[in-house]
């Protein structure tokens, strides 16, 4: 493993655990925003319904 | 009393959005192809430009596709097709489109083979079936032998076919019955205990040494080394960065993974409520997903396949996909309860596979529902047929893999890359960026900075166009140097290849067609709603 390896694994890991943390953060400290937020699962799709 | 059990319904409620938004992203993607796609492209050096892609591609195209599915909901239209004529206001919108059905219903052609392996190798850890002692080798051959790699057709007299069809019928009757609403669950809670188990098994790889004192060299920090070192053994970091398709497989596995450029994002979105939050939504999806590729991902499928088997196997992989099915049961091998572990790990990839391939059908249903006008279940039908005809060609092309790699380099990179393009066009340009960024500030959770304006829409289609013309040119180059092979060599050398090619193009013409039956439809009710109006 040379230096520049350890620069590119930090790098990477250490700059999506941080952007991962802030989402945690805006999601956890932002009032209502749950009552806002969608994954593509959680999303219904009515034509199920006319079945 | 009644404040702080509101506290804590509130927390609960925020933990298992996060676990839903973050959860939904993780699958295949991350903890095979990621590591199959760094492999074949340059270990370390593949990072540099995924990440540059995640920054100015990734992110930036993720908030376009859930802003532009929301807007052409609104408008009444959920497949691209109609969306993509809808924001352009001419029929070429829909013929655009028509990529965003060609990508997922040829990626669920593949993906539910992948989705078999993972069922199959769970299976036979409950049941013993992997119980191959500690030489490494006995788990590529055994991974050899049952996806047929050794000879085409050879996949059918393996146990893969009849799980193959266990997950198509899975599949079926989720999406044929509407009951695709219960992998919200699948999302809240089997994802993180699949991260939970990745974890575990990243613990196991940190600390594997060397296993084997007879070959010193193939120790935990070079297996590291293998998966982020820039520079390889007669190929600097600079030479790796100058070959255009390393920069064009690392935007095609940001898509992949986000499944950005699928056309299903979009799909999905253009059902949400003109207030519901994209912004982030889409953000804390991606950074979940890029978390679970780096941090896990890469973490633990190189390194394992160089401790166990050398750098000779990282260089060639068996596949894209492959890599995970003969690295990871040499470390399970390696753990207390390694079968148990073994067991949890595939069923639960299993499930994030599930949840996946479940929304990779439901851009082309909303097509034939608001297109051609047939309802969900005949749509549905029509669907699996033909995905099931088209994995039956992919299963039985199982020679090297590569009826399943070349559709995936075709479609879930090139063909992804091209609808991305398409999308951030009509977002910034065509629709307008100004009214594109109002899109998607509203009902945002989160401030979307200004910058982002320009990166739409300058920078993101400077670099894919750019990218691809390079890549285009490159391949020319390369085809026409009798010294070097290029993609295109191999679509003129070999069968499979060419068949492969062959099946996408049927596929294309096939929906290019529908599409024309669509438009003339879509005419029809505007001219009827028009008369009826006046």
């Amino acid at each position: 493993m040379t230096v520049a390896g350890w620069i590119i694994l930090l790098v990477t890991v250490g700059g999506m655990t941080a952007m991962l943390a802030w989402c945690i953060t805006k999601v956890v400290t932002t009032p209502g925003a749950t009552e806002h937020m969608h994954s593509q699962a959680d999303i219904h799709t009515p034509d199920v319904d006319e079945d | 009393m009644a404040k702080p059990t509101r506290s804590i319904e509130s927390w609960g409620t925020r933990v298992g959005v996060i676990l839903a938004v973050t959860g939904s992203a993780v699958g295949l993607g991350n903890f095979l192809r990621f590591p199959g796609q760094a492999a074949q492209n340059g270990g370390g050096s593949f990072l540099i430009p995924y990440i540059v892609a995640f920054i100015l591609l990734g992110l930036p195209i993720a908030w376009v596709e859930w802003a532009l599915g929301r807007y052409g909901g609104r408008k009444g239209f959920n497949s691209l097709p109609g969306i993509f004529r809808s924001v352009w206001g001419r029929d070429a919108g829909a013929y655009a489109g028509v990529l965003g059905l060609i990508i997922p219903v040829m990626i669920y052609m593949y993906y539910v083979f992948v989705e078999a392996w993972c069922l199959a190798y769970a299976f036979q850890y409950l049941t013993g079936g992997l119980r191959l002692g500690a030489n490494p080798g006995a788990y590529e051959d055994h991974f050899n032998h049952f996806v047929g790699i050794n000879q085409n057709g050879s996949a059918f007299g393996t146990s893969a076919i009849w799980f193959l069809i266990v997950c198509f019928v899975i599949n079926f009757v989720l999406i044929y019955r509407g009951l695709s609403k219960g992998i919200e669950w699948f999302c809240k809670w089997a994802m993180p205990a699949l991260v939970i188990c990745a974890l575990i098994v990243l613990v196991r790889v940190l600390t594997l040494g060397t296993p084997n004192p007879d070959l010193p060299d193939q120790n935990l920090v070079n297996g590291l080394g293998a998966m982020w070192n820039p520079a390889r053994e007669g190929q600097t970091m600079l030479q790796s960065l100058a070959r255009p398709e390393i920069w064009v497989a690392a935007a095609g596995q940001i898509f992949f993974s986000l499944s950005v450029g699928f056309g299903i994002v979009i799909t999905y979105s253009s059902y949400l409520k003109r207030d519901d939050d994209v912004a982030l939504s889409g953000m804390t999806a991606a950074a979940g997903n890029g978390w679970c590729e780096v941090a896990l991902g890469g973490m633990i499928t190189i390194p394992a396949a160089f401790v166990f088997l050398g750098q000779a196997f990282v260089d060639n992989p068996p596949g894209t996909f492959g890599m995970g099915f003969v690295a990871l049961p040499s470390v399970f091998n390696q753990m207390p309860a390694g079968s148990f572990f073994g067991f949890l790990f595939f069923f639960l990839l299993f499930l994030a596979a599930v949840t996946s391939s479940l929304s990779m059908l439901q851009p082309a249903i909303a097509f034939l529902e608001e297109g051609i006008g047939v309802d969900r279940k005949v749509s549905v039908t029509l669907l699996s047929l033909i995905t099931a005809l088209g994995s039956g060609f992919i299963v039985y092309f199982s020679q090297s893999l590569l009826a399943l790699d070349t559709i995936d380099f075709w479609v879930g990179t090139v063909c992804i890359y091209l609808l991305a393009t398409i999308q951030v066009v009509l977002f910034a340009w065509v629709l307008g960026i100004n009214k594109g960024l109002e899109e998607l500030r509203r009902g945002a959770e989160m401030p979307v900075p200004g910058w982002i304006g320009p990166i739409i829409k300058y920078v993101a289609p400077v670099y894919l166009l750019l990218l691809f013309g390079w890549f285009v040119y490159d391949q020319v180059r390369q085809t026409l140097d009798p010294e070097t092979s290029s993609y295109l060599d191999t679509i003129a050398e070999n069968r499979t290849a060419q068949l492969s090619v062959g099946l996408v193009l049927l596929t294309a013409v096939f929906f290019t067609l529908l599409t024309v039956l669509a438009v003339r439809r879509w005419r029809e009710n505007e001219a009827a709603q028009q008369e009826a109006s006046s």
